[in-house]
């Protein structure tokens, strides 16, 4: 079969296409985007009936991927790491309910923070769960164990967890296809009461999932996904998970790694594996992508066994994604370096693009607050984040989906009036509204700006869900209708804008000011589309004469 | 065969074109590839590059290491400032545009940038822009840095016209047609230049 060049990200999608998927959810977020852009972009799985869709957010994901596995068919919810936090109550409780259909949950981690506040490791979130995680290393094996993840799910009753980095997610190599089997079709769980998690019933759900660890543990081996490759060399045995193996691997490419090696793939991980590396060698060399996990359970709370290297002793970063140049370190080995780099250089972080709405937003809102003292704006997730920087500094945090307008009530209830929040449309919709609901019942006086560019921007334009009735939602949340203001970010009317918001932070209640223009880059993307669609029908009309 | 190869330029400068074709051709030609892209917050005027990595044996990491890149292609000279430590001392090639993209404020005099690129032994600096224009359009400077890194790449210059043919062929033949004038453009300025 021909190999298609796949995404880490699009492996996974075609891997779960091929499974027989009947339905992915997700809310976009970097890394984890391009696995739902894929099967929506799939003729292959509009041809099949995929469903395919962004959700609210990724609770809501979660959920209505649950849902589909309670109704017999296999399902896929995908994230970003910290989504998965979103999802975590929904995501905790499947594995105490179990699936029915097959249910794959991918979340994607960030080290190293290319695009996310924190690198919270989700083996970590797999773990609490007490369920199945795959790690894969290649876009191979995020296909293979995608496709592997949905039969697992259904034999075993429960969630998997499949676990991928940046650098997966983005990079792209080849990938071969395998058998593609049927969806299920409409079933319901033998046991209807299976998925009420009355404390009766969760007791003894909790208790199966307790009793199912040992066999998680042995699937892990029996997969194949965990497996010991000799080595002569017993100074040494080295442990490498997921993508780090491929860093092992570089380091090797004229010879064969003289050391044994245990590579992981999934979890949780047998003892006997271990134990047989262990007992073999005098010291043993872990690489991790992420949190020192299994590091930390190999070394015990004593730490006096064998000699452990890894990310706990500076053997490697503690922090930050590994590389092939970390790793070789790790082994003792020298490498030729590059050159310096030239002190010339200057960093050059993002920035809004030109044209962009945000700025004319931000313009105003700092004259509006220009009177008061700093430090008033508590903002969100976003492109708009970018108002943190010079020249702007617009805001003052940024912390999780939705924290915007909640941290701005506990800031005016402490006294921090007038406090403004500042969140974008889809932030909004995926956690502002609750928040927002909090504010009126208790008459907090704080302005909110809804940045509304009408799309989930920084992740690449997609639907907003919001979109078309943003003022209906505020309305029906008791925001009072004066108190509502559409504004035009444009640079005309920048007087006009100062002025509004002005008024509004000075009522005392709650207020929203919404500035109101499309994203430049999805209309961009949008007059191409027409103009491609206008030349073709000109085209056809000019042909038929 | 193995080549190393890192793509640098300022989000939105649309180096992943320049990944795309050299990665159809070596497709074409039955090699393996890797191709780490960036994707999210750094595409908002930020810098960003690609790792692509090309060879006929099987490849490992997605990344590459330090001082292992066999070629620097950037679409930008400062980007290409950004990556000496990538570049292989005994034989690396660093191809770079001199046209600079200036969104900060600090941006370092171009004299400056180029006089540290002509400190490498091994290196091609082409005026991108103006070849792209005397071609006919300036959207074209990308593929003129591809030219001019084409005889660097260990593959056929028929396998990358192929995958420009192929890649602009939905949007007619007159961008097809441009395309190939500013690939061998850069390609001849690229030759002439270092012999």
């Amino acid at each position: 079969m021909k190999k298609l060049l796949l995404l880490g990200d699009e492996a996974i999608a075609q891997g779960a296409i091929d499974a027989g998927l009947s339905g992915v959810f997700a809310y976009p977020g970097t890394p984890s985007t391009e696995i739902t852009e894929y099967i929506r972009a799939s003729q292959e799985a509009k041809n099949k009936g995929i469903v395919a869709e962004w959700s609210a957010n990724e609770k809501t994901a979660m959920e209505t991927a649950l849902g589909m596995s309670y109704a017999g068919k296999k399902a896929m919810v995908c994230m970003k790491h910290v989504g998965l936090n979103v999802a975590a109550d929904a995501f905790m409780n499947a594995a105490i309910t179990g699936s029915h259909g097959g249910l794959v949950v991918v979340s994607a981690d960030d080290p190293s923070m290319h695009s996310s506040q924190n690198e919270q490791d989700s083996r970590f979130f797999g773990k609490f769960a007490q369920i199945p995680v795959l790690e894969p290393s290649n876009q191979q094996e995020a296909y293979n164990m995608t496709y592997y993840s949905f039969l697992l799910s259904e034999k075993l009753g429960t969630p998997v967890l499949m676990r991928i980095t940046t650098r997966l997610a983005h990079s792209r190599s080849g990938v071969i296809r395998k058998e593609i089997l049927p969806q299920n079709n409409l079933s319901l769980p033998s046991d209807l009461k299976q998925f009420v998690l009355l404390p009766s019933i969760a007791r003894k759900q909790y208790n199966t999932l307790i009793s199912k660890q040992r066999i998680f543990e042995q699937e892990s081996t029996e997969s194949g996904h965990n497996h010991f490759i000799e080595g002569k060399d017993k100074s040494m045995g080295i442990i490498a998970c997921g993508i780090s193996y491929n860093y092992l691997l570089e380091n090797y490419t004229q010879q064969t790694i003289p050391y044994p090696v245990l590579k992981i793939s999934q979890y949780p991980v047998e003892k006997t594996l271990v134990k047989k590396l262990y007992d073999e060698v005098e010291s043993i060399l872990i690489l991790e992508e992420g949190y020192p996990i299994l590091e930390e359970l190999i070394r015990g709370l004593l730490d006096e066994g064998k000699k452990i290297k890894g990310r706990m002793d500076g053997t490697l970063p503690r922090t930050g994604e590994l590389n092939p140049n970390y790793v070789a370190k790790a082994l003792g080995m020298n490498y030729e370096e590059g050159y310096d780099i030239p002190k010339t250089l200057k960093a050059r972080p993002p920035v809004l693009c030109d044209g962009c709405s945000h700025w004319d937003s931000y313009y105003a809102l700092n004259e509006a607050l220009e009177p008061y003292s700093k430090g008033r704006v508590l903002s969100d997730i976003g492109c708009y984040t970018l108002g943190a920087l010079p020249p702007l500094n617009a805001i003052n945090s940024c912390v999780d989906m939705g924290a915007s307008i909640t941290m701005a009530i506990g800031a005016a209830e402490a006294g921090l009036v007038p406090a403004v929040a500042v969140i974008g449309d889809s932030t909004f919709t995926h956690s502002g509204m609750t928040g927002l609901l909090d504010a009126v019942n208790r008459k907090v006086p704080i302005t909110v700006m809804l940045l509304d560019n009408s799309t989930t921007a920084m992740t690449g334009g997609q639907d907003s869900p919001g979109f078309g009735h943003l003022e209906s939602i505020i309305k029906g949340l008791g925001v009072e209708e004066e108190h509502i203001r559409i504004i035009k970010p444009l640079r005309r009317h920048h007087e006009e804008n100062v002025a509004i918001i002005k008024e509004e932070i000075s009522y005392n209640g709650v207020s929203v000011v919404i500035p109101r223009r499309e994203c430049v880059q999805t209309l961009a993307k949008r007059m191409k589309l027409k103009h491609a669609k206008d030349k073709m029908q000109k085209e056809s009309q000019s042909s038929k004469k | 065969m193995k080549k190393d190869i890192i793509l640098a330029g300022v989000g939105g400068q649309g180096i992943l074109t320049i990944a795309t074709i050299i990665g159809m051709a070596a497709l074409s030609e039955d090699l393996q590839l890797k191709q780490a892209e960036v994707h999210g917050m750094s595409q908002r005027g930020g810098d960003v590059q690609s790792h692509l990595r090309i060879s006929s044996d099987p490849i490992a990491s997605d990344l590459i290491p330090e001082g292992g890149a066999d070629l620097i292609i950037s679409v930008e000279p400062m980007e290409a400032l950004r990556y000496f430590n990538m570049l292989n001392k005994k034989s690396g090639w660093l191809i770079s545009s001199i046209n600079p993209f200036k969104n900060i404020k600090d941006y370092p005099e171009l004299e400056d940038i180029l006089k540290e690129i002509w400190k490498l032994p091994r290196y091609v600096t082409l005026d991108a822009d103006k070849m792209a224009r005397e071609q006919g359009s300036i959207r074209g400077a990308n593929i003129v840095v591809l030219g001019a890194a084409s005889p660097y790449l260990g593959l056929k210059e028929s396998s990358l016209k192929e995958a420009i043919k192929t890649l602009f062929g939905k949007k007619g033949q007159d961008l097809i047609d441009l395309n190939l004038k500013a690939f061998d453009a850069g390609k001849e300025f690229s030759l002439n230049s270092n012999s």
